[in-house]
């Protein structure tokens, strides 16, 4: 919006135009206020400057600590006690379990929910409910997931430590976004395409799962991407419920005890020890790597369909 | 091929076959549907119940308004306010030093970003809402406070100000995507009449749009206030274990997030006084941010209806 620029300059132009004394010049003060205009400018600029340099500097330092004992050996060893030999190949491979079984949990349901809440259920009360419901299950913090996950599956249904504790606690904790990233894309395909399948004579469902579903199903992609990248890096819920801070093993089934990435780094992080420190910051770095990949190929997918409305 | 053949029922397929399918269909999506609330009742149900055994044992009055805290270890004492102070003493920081910055930031993205700086800083926000929290954790012991024990030496290795700065990045994103969203949802006709009655931008800016657009982004704030509330693993590396009435930000306090954590590592046995009081924080922790949320939604809802 160029506005102001155009107010300015048309004004120049007109005092210098006119013989009679201009009214806003003589006020006197147009000067300042054009002045005061460009300071605030300058000042957002350079504070929005100032907070992305800070963040990058931080986070580039973080990766070139990382980088000391990153290697193929550190994403295929085991943790130790010693650190040069120290890696994350378990909890690499229990973050992979944790999200394809939160994944297994909160796909179908969330896009069942979606399905139900944007497509079928006629505007009533036990809808709104659900609806506020939601909105305020995404707002309550993750540790207190973590609660729910030990006293319902660790204790309750005594699944223990295992994968499959995690992996249900993980999921229930996605629900909420899911379910909304999922509406928003149902709600996003245009209605002309519903009535048109209706008019052939198709069934509800049957608009639903061959003519809107495949429409949506880009943008539901990016958001369970999205899901997929808080999976990994949640930390508080798996610490709750138990996740085992020193793993020898490979886990095999879904009963095992399992670790995970941002466990490990927080087992490195809390020892005293510099070199430890060093690992985590390893670890950070392909936690990181992950998340970021995930993320950009969300952000990117919804860019691309966003655009391409029919 | 036969004739006038109906290519409906040539075609039918598993989703059209009988209305005990489309039942079963249909049960599936409400059921999911209704999963959601089975979530919020368990959360009520598990922090009801497990609470209601540490309330047998310490008494309501005593666990809100007693200022010492050691569960863990004897002698026991059980009241909370320490560890809620923890939290909103590094919350409050937080947000004092994220209003400044976010608000600038999404000023600056709403009313006077161009369309390519917009393209570039918006998914960068989202990518820094995106970093796990034990990065940040990290971030605050490796970085943060050495930086600040270098120019204040007397800072504990743990400290509040430290959990607060990373907490500071952590909420940034909130308040600056709902700000922007508040900011640009500003009917446009403002904006017109002030430069019609030649006002400049910072003029019409600073003393219309953010007037119109407040209840929007103070509902960003409280937002932001309660997600500093629940942040966990930047506080717990960062923050320190020393449950702590204090308000100097350079000494270790401990949050409720941080007691949860600590509580539940130490292998709490099942059962105990200890094992209960998890659950008491826990559901302190929930009504608190559960009651900002439901504040900060009543705010945006005042936005809608005001410009609808």
């Amino acid at each position: 919006m160029n506005n102001t620029a155009a107010i300015a300059s048309n004004l120049t132009s007109f005092q210098k135009e006119n013989i009679e004394p201009n009214p806003l010049a003589e006020d006197g003060n147009l000067p300042r206020r054009i002045r005061s205009e460009k300071y605030t400018r300058w000042f957002l600029i350079s504070l929005a400057t100032m907070t992305i340099l800070f963040l990058v500097a931080i986070i580039s330092d973080v990766f070139y600590e990382g980088f000391h004992y990153l290697d193929w050996q550190f994403i295929t060893s085991f943790p130790s006690r010693f650190y040069e030999k120290s890696g994350i190949y378990p909890a690499l491979l229990g973050t992979v379990w944790l999200v394809g079984l939160a994944l297994a949990v909160s796909i179908p349901i969330s896009v069942g929910a979606a399905i139900y809440l944007e497509e079928i259920a006629p505007p009533s009360k036990f809808k709104s409910i659900i609806d506020i419901n939601i909105a305020n299950l995404a707002g309550v913090p993750s540790i207190v997931y973590g609660i729910l996950g030990l006293a319902v599956f660790v204790r309750f249904f005594s699944l223990d430590r295992s994968l499959l504790a995690g992996g249900f606690t993980l999921g229930l904790l996605v629900l909420p976004i899911m379910i909304s990233t999922c509406r928003e894309a149902l709600a996003a395909v245009p209605n002309a395409i519903k009535q048109a399948a209706l008019c052939l004579g198709a069934s509800k469902i049957e608009t639903i799962f061959y003519q809107v579903l495949p429409i949506a199903l880009p943008s539901m992609l990016s958001g369970v991407i999205l899901s997929v990248s808080r999976i990994i890096g949640e930390t508080a819920p798996l610490l709750i419920i138990g996740a085992a801070s020193y793993i020898s093993y490979v886990p095999e089934s879904v009963f095992d005890e399992f670790s995970a990435i941002p466990i490990q780094i927080y087992n490195w992080a809390a020892r005293p020890q510099q070199e430890f420190h060093l690992l985590a910051a390893s670890g950070i770095v392909v936690l990181l790597v992950v998340v970021f990949i995930f993320n950009i190929s969300a952000i990117v997918i919804r860019n691309k369909y966003t655009g391409r409305r029919l | 091929m036969k004739e006038n053949s109906n290519i409906l029922i040539e075609k039918s397929s598993w989703l059209s076959v009988n209305t005990i399918g489309k039942m079963i269909i249909n049960l599936f999506l409400r059921s999911s549907a209704l999963i959601s609330i089975l979530i919020t009742a368990a959360i009520c149900i598990v922090l009801v119940v497990e609470s209601s055994h540490f309330l047998e044992a310490v008494s309501i009055t005593d666990f809100l308004f007693k200022t010492e805290w050691s569960p863990l270890i004897e002698p026991r004492k059980f009241g909370v306010l320490p560890i809620v102070w923890g939290s909103l003493l590094i919350s409050g920081m937080a947000i004092s030093l994220s209003i400044p910055i976010g608000l600038s930031l999404a000023v600056y993205l709403a009313e006077y970003a161009s369309a390519k700086t917009k393209k570039i800083v918006k998914p960068l926000i989202e990518l820094l809402a995106g970093i796990p929290s034990i990065v940040f954790g990290f971030l605050a012991i490796t970085v943060v406070t050495p930086i600040l024990r270098y120019f204040l030496p007397e800072t504990d290795f743990f400290n509040a100000l430290s959990a607060s700065i990373v907490v500071t990045a952590m909420i940034l994103p909130t308040i600056v995507t709902l700000s922007d969203d508040a900011i640009s949802s500003v009917p446009q006709a403002l904006r017109d009449a002030g430069f019609a009655l030649a006002t400049t931008k910072s003029e019409i800016v600073f003393r219309q749009v953010i007037p119109a657009a407040m209840s929007g982004i103070i509902a960003s704030i409280v937002l932001a206030f309660s997600r500093a509330i629940g942040e966990t693993m930047a506080v717990t590396l960062a923050a320190g274990a020393t449950p702590n009435i204090t308000l100097n930000m350079l000494e270790s306090v401990q949050t409720m997030t941080a007691f949860i954590v600590q509580a539940s590592m130490g292998d709490t046995p099942h059962g105990t006084i200890e094992y209960y009081s998890l659950f008491a924080v826990a559901g302190l922790l929930f009504l608190i941010t559960l009651s900002l949320n439901i504040f900060s939604k009543m705010l945006t809802k005042n936005v809608r209806r005001k410009f609808s």
